[in-house]
């Protein structure tokens, strides 16, 4: 095989790991063998983000993003942006309801916490993901 | 659940967690530098709770 066939083959595999990462939190080390990472990294960030729907905390709507460019609404853009993060289940629960959030909750705040601190967590472990399939760890 | 302390040492448990398991690869490290983060995190609230007590907001 020629080498750019090989380097093309080796990048969209990493594409797909990382894609696969991000879609399901902990699978990207799962899938290169570091199974018990994997699990504890899957389990604990759908528990973070299961906790912040608990709290009634909210995931905000993609079409927020504009906000970002148009400056209009900044930070609500990079809140959709950090939930986002979080893969696959941002869009599950959307599908099924969850996610609206509500304001007048005491634990709306914390909800949102929970919310995108999973979801920039799991960019972290995107990125360790890749590193590791890169051979830096 | 509305506990802030409960909430707040809950949510420095899967910080720390994540933080160790992606610094460090031995697992006797991960648990060390996971309990001095979630300490810190505990530390560091408490203590800056209470020096915001005085002011009024």
């Amino acid at each position: 095989m020629p080498a750019t066939t090989v380097e093309q083959t080796q990048s969209s595999s990493l594409v797909l790991l990382c894609l696969a990462s991000w879609a399901i939190p902990g699978f990207g080390h799962l899938w290169l063998g570091r199974r018990a990472k994997g699990l504890i990294l899957m389990v604990a960030l759908m528990l973070m983000f299961v906790i912040g729907l608990g709290l009634r905390g909210q995931l905000v709507p993609l079409r927020a993003i504009a906000g970002v460019f148009d400056l209009s609404e900044p930070l609500a853009g990079l809140m959709c942006i950090a939930d986002l993060g979080i893969g696959a289940l941002y869009f599950v629960a959307g599908a099924l309801g969850y996610g609206a959030g509500d304001v007048r909750a005491v634990t709306y705040e914390y909800g949102n916490t929970f919310l995108i601190v999973a979801g920039l967590l799991n960019f972290l472990v995107v990125i360790d993901a890749y590193d590791i399939a890169m051979g830096r760890k | 659940m509305q506990s802030h302390l409960l909430l707040l040492a809950l949510f420095a448990f899967f910080v720390s967690l994540v933080f160790a398991l992606l610094s460090k690869d031995d697992p006797r490290e991960q648990v060390r530098f996971g309990g001095m983060l979630f300490g810190g995190f505990i530390i560091t609230a408490l203590v800056l709770g209470w020096l915001m007590y005085p002011f009024p907001l």
